[in-house]
């Protein structure tokens, strides 16, 4: 299958790790994996904040590159990206858009994955060849649980990895606080939801929390780095991308 | 508001009274995040009931049915509002009621002060009600004399305390039963100083106190739950029974309801009877549900009024998307579950109706009259967009969607700030792969400002941001840049390699 990857503004520039793994993962599962390279970002930081207008642009930009017919697929490794991209493109091009976007938009969503949908929905793997030698726990992030219902593919994708020791995240569907633009907005209370999502994390004993949303984890990891707590934060797709050769040599030989 | 009359075509008026706080919703929940003890009941309490309200819907297989069934019924009531109304007034009035029409908070305050006023009386007692909380009824008949006693046990501590309702089914959500001891030694006429905190004894002291007043009542304001079209009939549905008592024991009784509480017939009840328990209080049934049709001689109340409020609901169904607010049936289900309302308590949104559907509706029904630093405007943002909100929503209002809707109308009424231009600049950065990989090349330069790995600390506005949390320097390069390495490309045609030797 010829599959696009919507690297997303944050994972490009901030996060490649995770993108890379996520690039190295498809290619792995055999997928002919190719990077418009005209993408930039699917507008939900826009359109969350009030500015509609300002993510048409985007919004168009995004369906060009994505509407493509040779493309058999467009997969996502952010669960609030690929919720933007099925649930606000549409209302956007509606409002704002010229005649014709419309249908670009609903060509373009209508192939679009999240990562964790795309490998158990599309591809049909739960088994992904993973090994990953440590504890870790899963935030399922609001997007994802709530907007996508990815359900429990993720924790399935992760139940398969070798030598991996899951524990579970207390009260892990409580928001971490993140909320895009509402963690400055609303700073104070941004931070008190995110207090008490540090304190569930480190009640694990994990060592790395992850999550299929990079943006989720900034805030988490972020916390987690301002309190020196150790513990560290991976993208479900790090994770998935890591065999038993990847881990020999030393840790981060992705990057 | 002033109803001068030009004989044009205006917009319809905007909700006014007690929709409306002091100060933007950030600054009002700071003060609330720092009250600890107010963190701990409202914490505790919310938990409580949002594992009771999961077990009891999870017991009915047509659950999801019977939300999709309330969502169909309030979306049809609200397309044939006028013509429902119409019927509701018709049947009311053919049993003896009669109805009153408020466009305000001003005129149904006035309505309701002359009505009590033609009774003789200067004493009222109140069923616990959202609508006269909304239009401030018991401030407004204190100024003309005239003394309204609540008679919900929380909706009581919240009146003698002095205080103000903190969440719309649980008013003193905020306080624990020490607290609620100290405020009926302070404020309960004939209360035992001896009282305890022992929530039995609490209980009885206020029933002791309210009997009395049921005994001589003469007028009984309420609320409603719901409004049937076709037979007229109004319900109330509670927990103490209180109720039941004013809407029984005295000669007049007066319903102030919004028009947006209507059912089409009585047989719609069926399916928000069983919604409304278990989505707000948990439990399978509430223990007490009265309904009364117009007036019956010799059995209840001999006169009853209705009076029938606007206050921004004819404005909010204008709206085409927003006006879903309107389905809201009051369970309090989504504040329950909202991790902001958890953190921040019912007052930091400075309105009668807090928590997610609060975030709504208010700016809905009074306008956010955005160029003047409205708190209203701040209320569309007071949200992490989280969902829980939507999947508890027993007539599954899509609250998430509504506040990104309400924030696309602020900022497009609202005039030009900094804000708008960071987002303009940034949606010119990223409408186009070439601009925004200089703009990536820029961010680089970020690397500049970090140690270790991490971001400690940034200029306003990204203060807001490391003042809990760190940053990640930007990593030395960018995803795309790395796809477009030999490197890059080496490991694809690995990765490829190995899958192919699985
Ligand atoms: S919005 Fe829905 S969940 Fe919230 S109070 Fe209204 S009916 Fe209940």
């Amino acid at each position: 299958m010829r599959v696009a990857l919507f690297a997303t503004c944050l994972g490009d520039t901030l996060f490649p790790d995770a993108i890379q793994a996520t690039a190295l993962l498809l290619s792995r599962l055999g997928q002919d994996v190719v990077f418009p390279e005209a993408q930039t970002c699917c507008g939900q930081m826009h359109v969350n904040t009030g500015y509609q207008r300002e993510a048409l642009p985007l919004v168009e930009n995004h369906a060009a590159c994505f509407a493509d017919e040779s493309i058999d697929a467009v997969v996502v490794p952010s669960g609030s990206c690929a919720g933007s991209i099925r649930h606000q493109h549409e209302i956007v091009a509606e409002r704002f858009g010229r005649p014709g976007l419309r249908d670009q938009v609903v060509r373009s969503r209508a192939k679009t994955y999240e990562l964790a949908e795309f490998l158990v929905d599309v591809l049909g793997v739960v088994d992904v060849g993973a090994t990953f030698p440590h504890r870790v726990t899963y935030h399922p992030t609001c997007h994802s649980l709530r907007m996508l219902r990815v359900g429990d593919k993720p924790l399935r994708l992760l139940r398969a990895v070798r030598e991996i020791d899951l524990v579970e995240l207390p009260e892990a569907d409580q928001c971490c606080g993140f909320g895009g633009t509402f963690a400055l907005k609303n700073a104070d209370t941004s931070t008190a939801m995110l207090s008490d999502k540090l304190r569930n994390v480190g009640a694990t004993d994990a060592e790395y929390c992850t999550a299929g949303d990079s943006s989720c984890l900034m805030h988490i990891g972020g916390g987690l780095s301002r309190l020196q707590t150790g513990v560290g934060t991976k993208h479900l797709a790090e994770i998935l991308a890591t065999t038993e050769r990847t881990i020999a040599p030393k840790q981060g030989a992705l990057a | 508001m002033s109803g001068t009359f030009l004989g044009m075509p205006t917009a319809p008026p905007r909700g006014t009274g007690n929709i409306r706080g002091s100060e933007p919703f950030p600054a009002a929940a700071r003060t609330e995040l720092g009250n600890a003890q107010l963190r701990r009941n409202v914490g505790k309490a919310t938990r409580t009931i949002r594992d009771k309200r999961i077990a009891v819907t999870g017991e009915l297989p047509d659950w999801e049915e019977l939300r999709s069934a309330g969502a169909a019924i309030k979306r049809d009531v609200l397309s044939r509002l006028p013509d429902l109304l119409e019927q509701f007034e018709q049947a009311v009035t053919a049993r003896g009621g009669t109805v009153h029409w408020a466009r305000d908070a001003a005129e149904a305050n006035a309505i309701v002060t002359r009505l009590v006023r033609g009774t003789g009386s200067d004493e009222v007692l109140k069923v616990k009600s959202m609508a006269t909380q909304e239009i401030g009824l018991n401030e407004h008949l204190a100024d003309e004399g005239i003394t309204a006693i609540e008679t919900d046990l929380a909706e009581l501590i919240v009146q003698l305390g002095a205080d103000r309702p903190s969440h719309i089914l649980v008013p003193a959500i905020h306080r624990n039963r020490a607290e609620i001891r100290e405020i009926f030694l302070r404020a309960m006429p004939g209360v035992d100083p001896d009282l305890d905190d022992d929530p039995a004894h609490l209980a009885d002291a206020s029933r002791r106190f309210l009997r009395d007043r049921f005994m001589r009542a003469r007028v009984a304001i309420s609320g409603a739950n719901f409004g049937v079209a076709d037979t007229g009939t109004l319900s109330v549905v509670e927990s103490e029974g209180n109720g039941r008592m004013c809407l029984t024991m005295p000669e007049t009784l007066i319903t102030v309801m919004g028009l947006e509480k209507l059912i089409p017939s009585y047989a719609d009840l069926e399916v928000f009877l069983q919604l409304l328990p278990r989505s707000s209080t948990g439990e399978r049934m509430n223990p007490y549900t009265s309904m009364w049709t117009g007036v019956t001689p010799g059995d209840g109340p001999g006169e009853f009024h209705l009076v029938l409020l606007d206050n921004g609901r004819t404005a909010t169904l204008a709206d085409e998307v927003g006006r879903e607010a309107l389905h809201c049936i009051r369970c309090s289900a989504c504040l329950n579950v909202c991790p902001v309302y958890e953190r921040t308590g019912g007052h930091a949104y400075g309105s009668t109706y807090p928590g997610p559907i609060g975030a709504v509706l208010t700016p809905q029904l009074a306008g956010m009259d955005t160029g003047s630093g409205d708190p209203n405007g701040s209320l569309p943002y007071a949200s992490s967009l989280c969902g829980a909100c939507f999947d508890a929503c027993p007539v599954k209002i899509d609250i998430p969607s509504l506040l990104v809707e309400l924030r696309h109308q602020h900022v497009e009424q609202a005039g030009f700030d900094a804000e708008q231009a960071l987002m303009k600049a940034a949606s010119a950065a990223m409408a186009s792969a070439g601009r925004w990989t200089a703009a990536q090349r820029a961010a680089q330069l970020g690397r500049l400002l970090g140690r270790g790995g991490r971001i400690r600390a940034l200029p306003p506005p990204g203060s807001a941001w490391t003042s809990a949390r760190d940053l990640p320097v930007p990593p030395k390069r960018t995803f795309r840049q790395w796809w477009d390495s030999a490197e890059g490309r080496a490991a694809i045609e690995r990765a490829r390699r190995e899958g192919g030797a699985r």
